[in-house]
Parts: structure tokens; sequence; C-alpha cells
């Protein structure tokens, strides 16, 4: 027995070391770095000075971190929640039992968005919604005038883009779920003369609640940390429009040089991210 | 068996870091923002250093995306031990880096022709007595017309508007008479210092107002306000470029090298470089675009108004071959190459030999004069931050923020950066 803890320990060894240095001491350092007044350039990026919580007071007091907040909130419902989540179990739902060619089709297609990596998905998503982008280029055909997509409809554009880049996982993991589904458990639930809808709301979905919370969850941790498509899509602006919290975050911090600020708003987002995962799990009292 | 081989890979590692360490003693490490022609006159430069001084290597570490990028990237190298040895330096970063102890100071004594640099050029290398980074470029700002767009619009050339609002009577006219062009534009977009100091500055120096004053910044003040007014009534009367430029980070480059050759700009508030680049790339274009001087609010003395920065080439406090970046350093400033630098980059030379030259290009000697009446950014390791502030400011009131708001907001943003007693307001109602 002990020897066998032993090797659990030895075989443990590794991985806790490495999850402790680059994953455990950054978060601390991070967690010290945000009470102090470290920037970018100028005298306080070699001597920092410890401030206390002085960089929450400046976030809870700032304006435009509410505005931040907020935008992250809109973001997180329409593209994580009910975009990807919602279209991600469509998809795979619709797809289950249909033919082989289909499924490979649609699944192609899908998955085209989540394996282009994301710089160039954000330069697909510019030429497309451009002022002289292929949207503007098909409406001309129906006599609409070209739209500055990225101006007139910020929010919804960076939305769209998200949602046509991350789907695919979500369909994914509903797909191995629903696959896991046991067919007589339908087929009783045909007998007694359920209908689809029925079958969907009262046999699938309760089978299916782990893979729903999990799934919200990593979306949820993915959407809240996306920095790479809205800041090359639109930069964070125009003005506030899609400044998300990582982008809030990412100003403050390499374009405000305000180090310790930056740091405090990373940890307020990895904040939301823990309290959003634990709500899910509360909600939906899911097992996990 | 397996200590000798221990022993055996060991000693070969030494071997293999020994020689690397070899290859590297006479090596220094350069690093600029990309920008064409710089970057072309760079890799001449080093191209001959290389030549002259056997054995020595030169790496370029050519940094690319928009400003913020480049100082963001130089700053946290400047921090780490990465091999930087020789760096551009925006004359606007020196001070701030200088503080904080990033830069070594640069001992010119030996060095004659420091005595043929500028005095005012000089003045902005120099921190707390010490040099800091030799200035290699000046610069001035100012207004480029499009001649053939004037002519069409029927506005009388040669043109000097005398205030802000000539510009705008011009600009209107542009917009009535040939639709597709925009009538004027300028550097909108909350990504770089671009944005501070050819827009918001360029406009608020001209109104008797400054951005700092007496050791405090002034974050609100009736110039101030104007200047965003100005920047508002623009866009809402459509004589700016579409929002979905003015707000592209990648502003510059759209309409330098593809609005302006294709004649979609009437009037361009910028920097006196455009002129470098047009010469090479499109000669048409540098022809029908005229450089004036930028009027101030109402005509008030002087009448111009201009901004200037500049690049110095500094050491990091961090190199271990400083000797050999200055041996490098004075390489890059003999007087053929900065001729050749002005030349191709066309920026304004920051020593009297080198604009005194017969080679100097000419048209360099009308930006030259806007010296007379510029005027320097704050000397204060502070600027870089208040300067965002400021861009985001310009920003929000192009897209249509009231400017009384927007200026509050800059205002409260500053003061939670720089501090209550480092702060002034002198708006009043």
């Amino acid at each position: 027995m002990r020897n066998q803890t032993r090797a659990a320990i030895l075989f443990l060894a590794p991985s806790f070391i490495l999850m402790l240095l680059f994953f455990v001491g950054p978060i601390l350092v991070a967690f010290f770095f945000a009470f102090t007044d470290m920037s970018l350039i100028g005298s306080t990026s070699t001597h920092i000075k410890f401030v206390g919580f002085k960089n929450f007071v400046t976030m809870f007091t700032d304006p435009n971190f509410r505005t931040s907040v907020i935008k992250t909130i809109i973001f997180l419902v329409g593209s994580a929640i009910i975009g990807q989540q919602i279209l991600g179990f469509l998809l795979a739902y619709l797809m289950k039992g249909r033919k082989v060619f289909i499924k490979r089709v649609v699944g192609v297609c899908v998955l085209a968005g989540w394996v282009t990596p994301t710089i160039v998905a954000a330069f697909i998503w510019i030429s497309y919604l451009n002022y002289e982008g292929t949207v503007n280029y098909i409406i001309s055909y129906f006599g609409v005038g070209a739209i500055s997509w990225l101006f007139a409809f910020p929010m919804i554009s960076i939305i769209f883009a998200n949602v046509w880049k991350g789907t695919a996982f979500s369909m994914m993991i509903f797909e191995a779920a629903l696959g896991d589904v046991s067919s007589d458990v339908e087929e009783a639930a045909l007998m007694d003369g359920a209908n689809g809808w029925q079958r969907l709301r009262y046999i699938i979905i309760p089978m299916l609640k782990n893979t729903i919370v999990t799934n919200m969850i990593l979306i949820t941790l993915q959407t809240i940390g996306g920095f790479g498509l809205i800041y090359g899509m639109t930069g964070g602006g125009p003005g506030m429009a899609t400044q998300i919290l990582p982008i809030f975050m990412y100003k403050q911090a390499f374009v405000g040089y305000q180090l310790g600020y930056g740091t405090a708003i990373a940890l307020f987002t990895m904040l939301i991210g823990i309290v959003a995962s634990l709500l899910y799990v509360k909600l939906l009292k899911s097992e996990i | 068996m397996c200590k000798k081989l221990v022993l055996i890979l060991s000693l070969l590692c030494l071997a293999f870091c020994s020689s690397a360490f070899a290859a590297t003693a006479k090596s220094i490490s350069v690093a600029l923002q990309y920008d064409p022609m710089t970057v072309k006159w760079m890799k001449q430069t080093v191209a001959a250093y290389e030549k002259v001084n056997p054995g020595t290597k030169v790496n370029l570490i050519i940094i690319g995306g928009t400003q913020a990028n480049y100082y963001t990237k130089k700053a946290l190298m400047l921090k780490s031990s990465a091999n930087l040895d020789v760096m551009l330096e925006d004359s606007l970063m020196l001070k701030s880096d200088a503080d904080a102890k990033l830069l070594a100071p640069i001992d010119v004594t030996n060095w004659k022709p420091w005595n043929n640099y500028f005095p005012k050029v000089k003045e902005a290398a120099i921190v707390n007595g010490k040099v800091y980074g030799i200035p290699l470029s000046t610069d001035s700002r100012g207004l480029y017309y499009n001649t053939n767009i004037f002519k069409k619009a029927g506005i009388k050339m040669p043109w000097q508007p005398k205030n802000w609002n000539d510009i705008l009577i011009a600009a209107k006219q542009i917009k009535k008479k040939i639709p597709g062009v925009f009538p004027f534009a300028f550097n909108t977009a909350s990504s770089g210092e671009a944005t501070s100091m050819q827009t918001a500055e360029m406009l608020l120096y001209g109104t008797g107002n400054t951005l700092y004053k007496n050791g405090k910044w002034v974050v609100t003040s009736k110039g101030l306000l104007n200047t965003l007014k100005f920047i508002s009534t623009v866009y809402k009367e459509h004589l700016g470029v579409r929002m979905g430029i003015a707000l592209n980070p990648q502003y510059g480059n759209i309409v330098v090298t593809t609005l302006a050759p294709q004649q979609k700009v009437g009037i361009i508030l910028d920097g006196c470089w455009l002129q470098g680049l047009w010469y090479r790339k499109y000669p048409e274009t540098a022809k029908i675009y005229k450089f004036i001087p930028m009027p101030t609010e109402f005509g008030q003395a002087p009448g111009h108004i201009s901004m200037s920065g500049g690049w110095d080439l500094s050491i990091s406090a961090k190199s271990t071959k400083k000797a050999a970046a200055f041996k490098f350093i004075k390489f890059v400033m003999t007087k053929k190459n900065l001729l050749n630098y002005a030349i191709l980059v066309r920026n304004l030379a920051t020593r009297k030999d080198v604009a005194d030259s017969k080679e100097y290009p000419p048209e360099l000697k009308q930006a030259t004069k806007f010296l007379e009446f510029t005027h320097y950014r704050p000397s204060n390791q502070n600027y870089p931050m208040v300067s965002s502030k400021l861009q985001n400011a310009v920003e929000s009131a192009a897209i249509g923020t009231s400017p009384l708001k927007v200026m509050n907001t800059y205002a409260n943003t500053v003061e939670r950066a720089v501090g209550k007693n480092n702060i002034v307001r002198e708006y009043k109602k």
C-alpha cells in the first residue's frame, strides 16, 4: 500500500510541479502585482510600490470599467450562451441519425471556423463586413446601400464572428453526448406517445444536463478570455462599443502602461469566470 | 560508462555555449519600428557597417504593428534580459525610459559631431544633464492639400487658411462640389500617438492652451473643449473620412497609400514625412499635395502652429556591449548616412551640417521652416499615459459623444492615472 502511495506521488509529482511553476506561480505573482502601482514605463516600472486596494477602488469607480463589464455580459450571453451553446446543440441534434454524407458536409463546414487561426478569422470577417466587403456586395444586388457593419453594428458583428468560429466545439461535445443517449429510452418514450418536442424536453435534455453544464463552463471561460478575434476586428471600438474586459485590460496595461491596474482587472475577470461557473452548476443542479 | 557519457555530454554543451558566445560577442541587436523607408535605410547602413567592420553582425529586430505596439514591445524588451543593445527611441518615451533607468547614458564628450546638432533637438535627449539618445530625426506637422481637388472645387490657390473656420469652409466646398472625395482627414482612432500629436495637440496648441503647464496637467480648458468641438463638427457634418476608415488602426496606411494616391482626400492634417513616402512610391501624389502650415484657432499670433517630435538612437541599460553599441551609433550618425536618411525617409535633419548640405532635399526646407513656431510635447514621464487618454477623447468626440462630456471623462481618467495633485482644471462655465 505504502509502495503504491509512493508510486502515485512519484508519478504525479512532475505534473504537480509544472502546475505549481507555470500556473499557480503566475497567478500568485499577478495577485501581488494587482496591489502595486507597477507600470510599463517610467520610474514606477522599476520601483514598484504597494498601494493596497487603490487599483480596485479605481476600477470600481471607473465608468469605463462598468461599460466594459456590461459589454462583456452582452457578448457572453449573445455569443456563448445563445449562440454557441444553442446553435451547437441544434446542429448536433439535427445531425443525429442522418446520412454519413450529410454529417460530413455539415461537420466540415462548421469545423472550418474552429480550425481557422484567430487572426485569419478576424481578417476574413473584416473583409466580409467591410464597407467594400462581401456583405455589401451581395446586398447591393437588392438595392440596399452599403453599410460600415463594423461601425454600425459592432457588437452584433463580433458576436456573429465568434459564434461562427466557436460553435464547432459545442457541436462536437453534444454530438458525443447525444451518441451516449440510449435509443431504448427514446423508443420507450415514443411508445408512450411522446412527440418530438416532448422527447427533447423531458428525455434528451435532462440526460445531457452534465454535458450542458460542462460545455457552458468551457465556452464561458473561452468567451470571457476572448481577445484576438475582437481586437483584430474592431480593436475594442468604435469608442467602447466592443471593449470587453480583456481588451479593456490590455488597453490599460499595455496602451495606458498601467500594469498594476491591468492585473487588477485581470483578477476581476477571472473572478467573473469562477462565479459564472459555480452559478451554472448550482442552477442546473449538475453533479460535476 | 554512464559517468563518462554525462561528462562528454556536458563538455559538448559547454563547447556549444562558448561557440555561441563567440558568435555573438561581436554582434549587436538593434530594434526599430517597421516603416518601409526607415527599414530600407537601416538595412543599407547596416550592410555598410558590416563591410567596414568584418566579423561584426548587426541583428535588426523590426517590429510591425501600431505605434503603441512598438512602445509596448520595446518596453518589455528593455525590462527583460532580451539581448537588446540599440533601439530607435521616440523622443516622447526617452524621458520616461531614462527616469526608469532603462537607458544607458551616452558619453559624448569626445565625439565632435555632437556640436553640430541643433540645440533644441539636443535638449530633448538630455535628462538630468546626461545624454540618453543621439537624435536621428526631427519633424514638423502641417496641412496637405490636393491641388487638383481644390482646382475642381473652385478654391483659390495658393491656399493658406488663416484660422480653423477657413479649413471648414474649404472642406464644405469640397464636399458640395466633388462627391466621393473625403474633404478633411486626420488621425482619429485611439490606437497611437499620432492621434494625440497630429490631431489633438495640433489643434489644442493653436488655441493658446496647452496640455501641461507649471508642472501640472491641464485636464480641462476652453481650448481643449474647442478642440473636441472642432473634431466633433468635422465628423458630424461628414467632412471627415468614413468612420470605418477613421477608426481603423491602419488609418495612416489607408490614407497615405490608398486614398491620397487615388485623389480621394482634399486636406490631410499630418506629419512632414508623408512627402517622403509619396516621393518614392507615388511621385505624382507628392507633386499634387502641397504642404502648408496649420493655422491657429482664430489666427492669433504667431498665426501658425506645429508640433515636433523625433527619433533618437538609444542604448539599453542592460546591454553588455555598450561600447560596440555606441560605435555603431557613431557610424549611423555620419553626415553621409544622415543625408541618406533625409533623402530616403524625408524626416528633418537634426544637424546643421546636414540641413545646410546641398544634397538635402529642397522640399524639406518648407517643413524645416515650421520649426520656428513649433511646440514640443511635455517632457514628463507620465506623458505617454496621458496621451493614451487623449486619444480616447479624440475618438469619443468623433463618434458623437458631447465634447463637454468627453472632456470631463478625459479629466477624470487623467486624474486617476497621475493623481489629484498633478492636475488642474482650468475650464469654468
